[in-house]
């Protein structure tokens, strides 16, 4: 395969019939830098973070307001129906905007010029990766990726970082949003009343192991607990408890980042052997920007980006040379893909990788795409639910360590068996005038096998020869 | 059964040298006999699922999770079963069920990911190994039928023994001349033709009827027992489950994860019918919790948990076994976690030498060669 082509299948999602292939590999991806909109198209019919969150409160005042009229747990017989009700209700609005947010990311994708910049940003959602399987992420998760990630992509791994951990989708994700200095003044209120508030270390831990540094880095126990502590105060607007928070929070909106003196806990704090003095909110700033330029972080970052594009198990030379981009630029994301994409290792004509589920649909999407601005001709709930059935639900990976970047975790019996069921409905639906054929050649110029494209060319129904085509060997991996 | 011989060959000189002998001994293991593996993904709280309701530390921990915890099954003197465990109950009073309490892997940080990643691998550290233990257990077998209900391939299950994987899809199923054709396009890709040839004849095993949507546990149950009842179905299976990260809001999570667990455990009984008296399942995590909750109303990553051997082939079940640490402040680990007093690759392989009527320390050195001191445990 010539370098153009290359750019095109691994570095970007895949040409549609009437994309021209690039002259200039390379260059076509230092463009993208430029020609990047992070604006989505059609992104104007969803809901605000405010509305979103907003109904987060009001349903947890709801049940707040159930509790209290009914003491113990014997709730009267006409309570609970209605709690119920709110919850279906409450619910059906965040999974109607979960899958109106799926329809925008599928639709820029498809219809993105830009492709090597959306497969950044679908890289570096995974990374920070919010699971929208809670009541309250469900419908963030994905405002988080267009709010935080994308104005970010062509930016410093800093600025991203803050994006992301000052998100109410994050805050509320690794329950930061409800973390409460034992020391702080209503943590001390709390406790002076019995009531059990306290602080609660899943984000500063996971930013620490997934965000950052990564796993085994030499960080300690302590040195999370002391991050976790640093932490508190951060949380959302418009889902404050008390007085207090109510007070602080009457400038912002709901779903806005605040922080909360109040909330976190007094003194100076002490991670991996560096002393950071009280200053509220600047105080988690501070360490952020430290674990951001850490040299284990540019590491982390380095190894991800490799494994992401180039090999399942990325070349040592690969990422150091990242890394020292990376480390050399402060965190200048850019710089750090300049590296990449000047390597010779990430060239190689053989596919590497196996394409992920969202990779190979949004592939397949463009393959039978109809022209400039033709949108795929599924519902935003059949995308949806696609995805949920090759494995790889949209935002939904379940863990916070996102999916993993390997072959082994795609490439199994039953999930290749869905793409072929996939493929064959998508097939079934595409314009009549779609030749497989001359598609085949299309798409993969020079990395076309004999053997698909005789396959296509035998088969029984142009519909068929397509299937095969989305379903061949070239299709499957980049 | 094409090429059992070579499977095998490969499977045991991946792992060490001097591994013909297993081969011979496992040969005259019995193959009617069942193993599932049930992962808990993302530490499960022992302490919640089988409480030490009669330790008196544990009424300070945990004062507001004992009003849910009133109705718990009664195990004995100490220990309790949680109240949405309502199936497995009935099996530990039919002596079917058993825990181990206060055990955990070889690991002892708190990362999900490396903790899972040991407990599947069952190496020392994390990513050393890159074979997961139930792959080499299927290459000693004289079983080749590995499988795992999901829809990839779990850590536990990777390596050079063949296994396949089926999770049940709403996808309509593709035309018959689609599929030849598919298969004849991957013929001279190796990987691309392995993985279609075991997805086809593991759909042809479950047949179409069952391809509907298989989310709840009871479904997941059901459709596993229709994999491992047939005569020539599967033998070894893992069933992913994820959810157990319970840093707020844990008494309604676990109570939801807890019911579901129940279902699939009641479904995979009654589904197995007779198979039902050669089945063992093992239910396990990668670490416990923080044996105090946390501001948020649940529990933050600890060590040690509780592991659950159910199963018709156990027949002197109906018990808790364990090493007592205590609750106490200066019993716990780091001041923080209930302290292992077992360790989970030990219970795992001494139920496994048990099951297929091994010798347990071959078995072992077979299944854990990272791991060459441990001493299987013999429930």
């Amino acid at each position: 395969m010539h370098a153009s082509e290359i750019a095109v299948i691994r570095f970007g999602l895949g040409a549609r019939p009437w994309d021209r292939i690039p002259a200039d590999g390379r260059g076509w991806l230092i463009d993208q830098f430029i020609q990047w909109k992070p604006v989505l198209p059609n992104a104007s019919a969803l809901a605000s973070r405010a509305d979103i969150v907003a109904d987060i409160a009001e349903y947890r005042g709801m049940t707040k307001q159930a509790k209290s009229q009914a003491p113990g747990d014997q709730s009267p017989p006409s309570a609970a129906p209605a709690r119920k009700a709110d919850r279906k209700q409450l619910n059906r609005f965040a999974r109607q905007q979960y899958l109106a947010q799926i329809g925008v990311r599928v639709r820029s994708a498809v219809l993105s010029d830009t492709p090597f910049a959306e497969r950044l940003v679908h890289f570096w959602a995974n990374h920070f990766a919010v699971s929208a399987d809670r009541l309250v992420t469900m419908g963030l998760a994905g405002l988080m990726e267009f709010e935080a990630i994308r104005p970010h992509i062509f930016g410093r791994f800093e600025d991203m970082l803050i994006a992301v951990e000052q998100h109410p989708a994050m805050l509320l994700y690794l329950d930061q949003a409800q973390s409460v200095g034992p020391n702080s003044p209503l943590g001390r209120r709390a406790a002076a009343r019995g009531r059990k508030v306290g602080l609660n270390e899943n984000l500063g831990r996971e930013i620490m192991e997934l965000h950052t540094l990564g796993v085994r880095t030499g960080y300690s126990q302590a040195d999370v607990t002391e991050f976790s502590r640093a932490l508190t105060g951060w949380t959302v607007a418009g889902l404050g408890r008390g007085r207090v928070a109510r007070r602080r929070q009457a400038d912002a909106k709901p779903g806005d980042f605040v922080f909360v003196p109040a909330l976190h806990e007094p003194g100076t704090r002490t991670i991996i052997g560096k002393t950071y003095r009280e200053g509220g909110e600047a105080q988690a700033r501070a360490i952020l920007a430290d674990l951001a330029r850490a040299p284990a972080t540019a590491r982390h970052v380095a190894t991800k980006l490799v494994r992401h594009f180039v090999a399942d198990s990325p070349p040592p030379d690969l990422v150091e040379r990242l890394e020292q981009a990376y480390l050399s630029s402060d965190g200048d994301l850019p710089t750090v893909y300049r590296a990449l994409i000047a390597s010779p290792e990430a060239w190689l004509p053989t596919p590497a990788k196996f394409r992920d589920p969202w990779s190979w649909t949004i592939a397949t999407l463009r393959a039978v795409n109809n022209g400039p601005g033709a949108v795929p001709p599924m519902q935003d709930r059949m995308l949806a639910g696609a995805l949920d059935q090759l494995g790889q639900p949209v935002w939904r990976p379940g863990s916070p360590a996102g999916y993993d970047d390997l072959g082994a975790s795609w490439a199994a019996p039953d999930a290749l068996l869905r793409r072929v069921d996939l493929a064959g409905r998508l097939a079934a639906q595409a314009s009549p005038t779609l030749d497989a054929r001359a598609l085949g050649e299309r798409l993969f110029g020079t990395g076309l096998t004999p053997a698909t494209a005789q396959s296509i060319a035998r088969a029984e129904s142009p519909q068929q020869g397509l299937a095969l085509l989305l379903v061949s060997p070239e299709m499957l991996r980049c | 059964m094409i090429a059992r011989r070579t499977l095998l060959a490969n499977g045991i000189g991946g792992i060490a040298a001097g591994m013909l002998i297993p081969r011979v001994v496992y040969a005259a293991a019995p193959t009617e006999r069942r193993f599932v593996f049930i992962i808990q993904r993302g530490a499960a709280d022992g302490l919640h699922i089988v409480p030490p309701l009669g330790d008196p530390g544990y009424a300070q921990l945990r004062a507001p999770f004992l009003e849910t915890l009133s109705n718990a099954h009664r195990v004995d003197a100490t220990f309790s079963l949680h109240p949405a465990l309502s199936r497995v109950a009935g099996l530990f009073d039919a002596r079917q069920a058993m825990a181990v309490h206060a055990t955990a892997s070889v690991y002892r940080d708190r990362s999900h990911f490396d903790g899972q990643n040991v407990l599947e691998t069952g190496g020392r550290h994390a990513y050393t190994e890159t074979i997961g233990w139930m792959n080499r257990l299927v290459g000693v077998l004289p079983s080749d039928k590995g499988l795992a209900l999901a829809t990839d391939i779990p850590m536990a299950l990777r390596g050079p023994a063949a296994v396949t994987s089926y999770a049940p899809t709403r996808l309509p199923a593709s035309g018959a001349d689609l599929m030849d054709r598919v298969g004849a396009l991957y013929a001279d890709d190796p990987q691309l033709a392995g993985l279609w040839h075991t997805a086809l004849s593991t759909q042809a095993m479950v047949g179409s009827a069952v391809r509907d949507n298989g989310r709840s546990g009871e479904a997941i149950g059901r459709i596993a027992a229709q994999l491992l009842a047939p005569n020539e179905g599967a033998r070894i299976m893992m069933i992913e489950t994820d959810g157990w990260d319970t840093h707020s809001a844990q008494i309604g999570r676990l109570n939801t994860q807890l019911r579901n667990l129940d279902a699939l455990v009641g479904a995979l009984a009654d589904g197995l019918g007779a198979a039902w008296n050669q089945t063992l399942v093992v239910v396990a995590t990668e670490f416990g919790r923080t044996a105090a909750l946390n501001g948020t109303g649940g529990t933050d990553h600890g060590t040690a948990s509780a592991l659950l051997l159910i199963g018709g082939a156990l027949h002197d079940g109906g018990r808790v076994i364990a090493d007592w640490p205590g609750l106490a402040p200066s019993h716990l680990y780091q001041g923080r976690d209930l302290r292992p007093t077992s360790a989970t690759e030990a219970v795992i392989v001494g139920a496994l030498a048990r099951h297929f009527d091994q010798d347990a320390d071959l078995m072992a050195r077979t299944v854990y060669p990272d791991q060459p001191d441990l001493k299987p445990q013999m429930a």
